[in-house]
């Protein structure tokens, strides 16, 4: 059984005892435990069922790569799936729990499923469930869809809050090992702003289990002094916790701090994501050590030789009292020496190799271990846990020699470099035949902006697997960095470490070589997702000879570890499959992130109340204390309605609609866009902005005017008001108000530059507020003030003023029809404003009115809305405004284009009024039909209704719409369908459907 | 006027640094050629401050200049004084083309002060707050999702300028940002 040792584990504070659960069992750990230690030290090695066929499954790994103990960790507003063990610390109070299985880890009805495999292979699913089509998504996808995925997904509304951080740094150096440490002490001393980062809690990497020496002294010393040499440097940050995520273009790169995740109960942010942005990148990501492919690799109890040595040193966790060590290099030697060192037993050490010599198989040998060679693993033996193993040759097909009784096989296939951050932004590899690994290639580097070099690898990324060469490795590779950023580094050498003797280790895809088709199919590529070398050579059998394609088709290295263990034995067995050299079947691309980061680091703050801006005009609080139903428009909410108590929002826009109309209305206008544009040359630029003339506008006048693009369409419209010979204000909609003005600079700046005008968007400057309604002048004139009279200020002019004690600007124009004043007063002032209004117009009758009434009032005008009568394909011809259209002007945009023969097209359907014959509202965007159909089948259309209410003004329904020759058509009925098939007759009229003379809103 | 109120009235609250609105606030937009010796000498006399350099603010009594674009300037006096600010930059500009209008209540402003200032500002925008950012820099910049303009005022304290009908996500997004046990320690 696994166990703790006494005395051991150099992370774990044995005084500080916490608690936490496993799948609702109470279990004790300490201080400084992962949660894979943990589990470990209270036996618990079986952690989870595999995903397709639903084996049992423990632990394989001591770091972020691994496949199988993935947990659903937390509770309710905390819950996480697929959270790996390894990488998880401890915290008192810890919840979690192993995934995919049914009803229980140990009894998994899926597990039935191992006994199918041989019906399983790859490509099952795009064999099996192609047939018969309808099946698919009636009975396929239902209960594939049941079946799917490890982790339950979240219910619960995350509790946690993220954030992100932006910095610079000259140089950034990714992993605190030794060839970071080294590489970033480099780099300091240079006087470069350096910032090193580190993924675990941990410094100092593989060494600090590893060990060696450096300049005469334990690695441990080495690794405590260049810790203090780096705090000492005020240009160096070190910041533990935080994974180089990913590596982007021009020295971008991503950084992942889990802020919280090992205390939860701590106020801040759970994850932080850190938006780098280097000059430099030193990547000192270390390696992965890759498993053995035997039969059986996949028990509970076989686990990668150096996780086993860093249970026992860093965690005093024992796995097993008897440790078999397999292996086809001279590292994993460091196990069998690590276990007799912590007083283990280790009854063989089984080489593949048929022989070795280097230092570490020499120390072995003393302590009196077992060696035999050329020898690998028949067959494991056990179900939920490793019970012994088999022995056979290597070169044979795995007759078994002998058999021996262990807890534990600890598996070394050779270590892969980490190249992942190097590879993300286009860093090329090659093939290192003689340690069997893909190396980074400094001459095929990712480039930045000036083409040069932007990432550098340091260390065991780099592909020096011993300390001296990694050392040196780092020392430059962290000169260099500083050195393209722009510093001048120190000549120190860097520190030396003794040189070992190394035996060559000798590449073995498949262990024994020869092992016949029943042993493939339970020998392990990839755990997580069960593939297995029988699936890959099946794969290269029916003709996927792209790497790529092969791991599409057997799901290899495609599940939440990214094939960390899996890929380079995958290809490996590929490029034996089809006969190739391994560099020519060549690496799936490696993408960020490194391991998978939350959704919440990437939202950031951006959550609850901050999830997006809300703009809000100076009533906005006011509107929502006073019913106001917000309807968004743009990042603003504007009210609907003002709806009072006991009414429904349809009672409320029917009333208001009535009141405006014969009382008193208040519209917070506040945003509609204002644009200033000034100059000598305003007048020539407003002429090409607008369809009709600007410049011939009074100071003191008001006038309507649309804006279209260059291709002809209508874009915008509103009323400008010429302020004095160099000035003009231009009124935007709503949504309009950054677009028109962006629109105006870029013309400004791009084409007419030499042009003398500025702008300026002066929106929220003011609180604009509409005073509508038969009694509109006896509210202004009760507040008092300047002259608001007919003759003093006739429709469609302007004058500044003072009305209430308000400096003001008051316009006389009309969006509704009714006598209308638009009163702009600041900002600041705008509450205040609208409070007089109020308490002086309830004599007359005032109320609020919101955007829905806005609009009705406007459609029983008649007067286009800018996206209701526009969609970006119509043109002001469309809407019958050639009234609007000068035919004097030389230019403007869109007036070559509106020339154009489409555009021309008397076939265009064109504005009408639509009245149903009984007095129903028609539904928004239906169709008008014709008889027939067209070329795909569908009924004929010739037109579509753009806007449609129920008017209380005439207590019926009124609509718009554009309509195939529809102005020639007045008084036909057409027909328009509605979903649920029946037909609306409705008849063309005029759009124009209160007060056509437009004497109310004149007087 | 007695009625006028900034877009949040004062607002503030502390976290890990103190955020703050801060009330009414003068502000100007002035476009204009802005290398001729009559414009440079037009501002001068009327703000009493130089015409700044390109990302440079520059301040005197209670009035600043802020570098806004090649053509563009932020002028900073007292709210109550703006609308004459305008009208004697006008007179001093003459027939000069240029632009000048009052923007004050188009605008918040707010206070991020603290000793761990640039932690939380970093948070929120894409600028190097390392110590190269020193008083006299001012940055046009986004704070999260809303655009914003920021300059420091001594070594513990950023201004923070945006429009007002975003006045309440920049102070919830600067108080989220603030809050006690978010302190990153950086700088």
């Amino acid at each position: 059984m696994s166990t703790r040792l006494p005395n051991a584990g150099r992370l774990i504070d044995a005084s500080k005892q916490i608690e936490f659960s496993f799948n609702g069992k109470r279990l004790k750990g300490y201080e400084g435990d992962t949660l894979a230690s943990a589990l470990l030290a209270n036996d618990q090695m079986l952690v989870g069922r595999s995903f397709k066929y639903h084996r049992p499954r423990g632990i394989v790994a001591s770091g972020a790569e691994e496949p199988n103990a993935l947990m659903n960790m937390g509770e309710g507003g905390q819950f996480e799936p697929n959270q790996r063990a390894t990488t998880t610390e401890l915290f008192d109070g810890l919840a979690a729990k192993s995934q995919n299985h049914w009803p229980s880890l140990d009894f998994d009805v899926g597990a039935i499923n191992t006994h199918l495999a041989r019906f399983l292979p790859a490509g099952f699913y795009y064999k099996m469930f192609i047939h018969p089509r309808p099946f698919w998504k009636h009975v396929y996808e239902p209960i594939i869809r049941k079946s799917a995925g490890l982790g339950r997904a979240p219910k619960d509304r995350d509790q946690d809050r993220y954030e992100h951080f932006y910095t610079f740094v000259d140089v950034l150096v990714v992993g605190g090992g030794v060839a970071g440490l080294q590489a970033a002490l480099a780099a300091g001393q240079s006087g470069a702003n350096v910032l090193l980062i580190e993924q675990t809690a941990d410094w100092g990497g593989r060494a600090q289990v590893d060990g060696g020496e450096v300049d005469g002294k334990p690695v441990a010393d080495w690794i405590a002094s260049t810790l203090k040499a780096l705090d000492d440097l005020p240009n160096v940050t070190r910041r533990d916790r935080l994974m180089g995520a990913g590596v982007y273009d021009h020295g971008y790169a991503l950084g992942y701090e889990r802020v919280n995740d090992h205390t939860p109960s701590n106020a801040g942010p759970r994850h932080r994501l850190w938006r780098i942005r280097a000059k430099q990148i030193v990547t000192a990501t270390g390696a992965i050590e890759r498993p053995l492919s035997f039969a059986g690799n996949d028990i509970p109890g076989v686990m990668l030789a150096s996780a086993v040595r860093d249970y026992a040193v860093n965690f005093g966790v024992s796995v097993g009292d008897r440790t078999v060590v397999v292996t086809n290099n001279d590292d994993a030697y460091l196990t069998a020496i690590a276990m007799k060192n912590a007083g283990l037993d280790v009854p063989a050490i089984l080489d593949a190799r048929a022989s070795a010599n280097g230092d570490l198989v020499q120390q072995a040998i003393d302590m009196g271990i077992r060696l035999e060679f050329g020898r690998a693993i028949a067959a494991v033996k056990g179900g939920k846990r490793v019970t012994g193993v088999k022995v056979c040759a290597q070169i044979g097909e795995g007759a078994v020699l002998s058999e021996i009784d262990c807890e534990v096989v600890a598996m070394s296939g050779g270590w892969s470099p980490v190249v992942h951050l190097w590879s993300h932004c286009g860093g090329k590899l090659n093939w290192d035949v003689e340690q069997q690994m893909f190396r980074p290639d400094a001459t095929r580097p990712p480039t930045s902006h000036d083409g040069e070099a932007m990432v550098t690898v340091a260390g065991i990324a780099n592909g020096y697997l011993d300390l001296n060469n990694v050392l040196q490795d780092a020392d430059q590779a962290g000169k260099n960095a500083a050195k393209a950023a722009g510093s001048k580094p120190k000549t120190a050498k860097a520190p030396t470490a003794s040189e070992a003797t190394i035996s060559p280790m000798e590449p073995v895809w498949l262990m024994p070589q020869g092992a016949p088709i029943k042993k493939r199919m339970k020998a392990w590529l990839d755990f997580q997702n069960d593939v297995k070398v029988s699936d890959v050579q099946l794969a290269a059998q029916e003709g996927y000879e792209s790497v790529e394609h092969t791991k599409r088709y057997t799901t290899l290295g495609m599940a939440t570890d990214q094939g960390k263990l899996s890929n380079i034995n995958g290809l490996a067995v590929l490029s034996k499959a089809l006969n190739a050299d391994i560099p020519q079947v060549g690496t799936t691309t490696f993408r960020p992130p490194y391991t998978p980061i939350s959704m919440g680091a990437i939202a950031g703050e951006a959550r609850g109340k901050v999830f997006q801006p809300l703009r809000r005009t100076p009533i906005h609080d006011w509107n929502m204390a006073n019913g106001a139903d917000p309807e968004p428009v743009g990042q603003w909410h504007r009210p609907f309605a003002y709806v009072e108590q006991g009414e429904t929002v349809h009672e409320a826009v029917n009333r208001e609609v009535l009141n405006t109309r014969q009382n008193l209305g208040l519209l917070d206008a506040s945003t509609l866009g204002k644009i200033i544009v000034k100059g000598p040359d305003a007048g020539k630029f407003l002429d090409m902005m607008y369809t009709n003339m600007m410049s011939s506008l009074k100071p003191g006048k008001c006038r309507y005017g649309l804006v279209c693009t260059e291709n002809g369409f209508l874009m915008d419209d509103g009323v400008v008001a010429r302020i004095d010979d160099d000035t003009y204000l231009c009124h935007t909609t709503t949504g309009g108000a950054d677009r028109i003005h962006a629109h105006m600079e870029e013309w400004l700046q791009t084409e007419w530059w030499d042009w003398k005008v500025y702008t300026a968007n002066v929106t929220e400057q003011f609180a604009q507020i509409a005073v509508v309604g038969p009694n509109a002048r006896k509210v202004l004139e009760k507040l008092g003030g300047m002259d608001v009279s007919k003759e003093a200020l006739p429709f469609m002019t302007w004058a500044d003023g003072i009305i209430g004690g308000f400096d003001c600007r008051a316009y006389r124009i009309s969006f509704s029809g009714e006598l209308s004043y638009e009163i702009a007063v600041p900002a600041s002032q705008g509450q205040a404003f609208w409070d007089a209004l109020i308490e002086a117009g309830q004599e007359f009758g005032v109320m609020p009115y919101g955007t829905e009434t806005l609009h009705i009032l406007r459609a029983e005008k008649g007067f286009i809305m800018i996206g209701d009568e526009s969609d970006g394909t119509v043109i002001p011809q469309d809407l019958n405004l050639q009234w609007a259209i000068s035919k004097k002007k030389e230019d403007f945009l869109g007036k070559r284009a509106q020339l154009r023969s489409h555009m021309a097209d008397p076939d265009r359907w064109k504005l009408v009024g639509l009245e149903t014959l009984d007095g129903s509202v028609l539904p928004d965007g239906a169709y008008v039909v014709a008889d027939g159909t067209n070329a795909n089948g569908q009924r004929n259309m010739i037109g579509r209704v753009t806007s449609t209410y129920y008017s209380a003004t005439l207590d019926r329904g009124i609509a718009m719409g554009l309509v195939l020759h529809g102005p020639d058509r007045m008084g036909e009925v057409l027909d328009i369908p509605k979903t649920d098939g029946t037909i609306i007759k409705t008849r063309i009229v005029d759009p124009v459907i209160y007060d056509k003379d437009g004497e109310k809103q004149n007087v | 006027m007695s009625n006028s109120v900034s877009a949040l009235n004062g607002e503030n609250v502390k976290g890990f640094v103190q955020v703050s609105e801060l009330g009414l606030q003068g502000m100007i937009t002035l476009r204009a050629n802005l290398s001729t010796p009559k414009v440079k000498k037009a501002i001068k006399d009327v703000t009493g401050v130089l015409v700044p350099k390109m990302r440079q603010i520059l301040h005197d009594g209670d009035n600043s200049i802020g570098w806004m674009s090649p053509d563009e300037l932020l002028i900073l006096c007292p709210h109550s004084g703006a609308e004459a600010m305008v009208t004697a930059l006008n007179d001093a500009l003459g027939k000069t083309h240029a632009l000048v209008i009052n923007v004050s209540d188009a605008r918040a402003m707010f206070a991020v002060k603290g000793a761990d200032a640039r932690d939380a500002m970093a948070k929120l925008a894409p600028t190097d707050f390392g110590m190269g950012f020193q008083p006299g820099e001012i940055r046009r910049s986004r704070l999260a999702q809303v655009a914003g303009a920021f300059w420091m005022v001594d070594q513990e304290t950023f201004n923070v300028v945006c429009f007002r009908s975003v006045a309440r996500y920049m102070f919830d997004v600067l108080a989220v940002s603030a809050e006690k046990g978010g302190e990153v320690g950086y700088f």
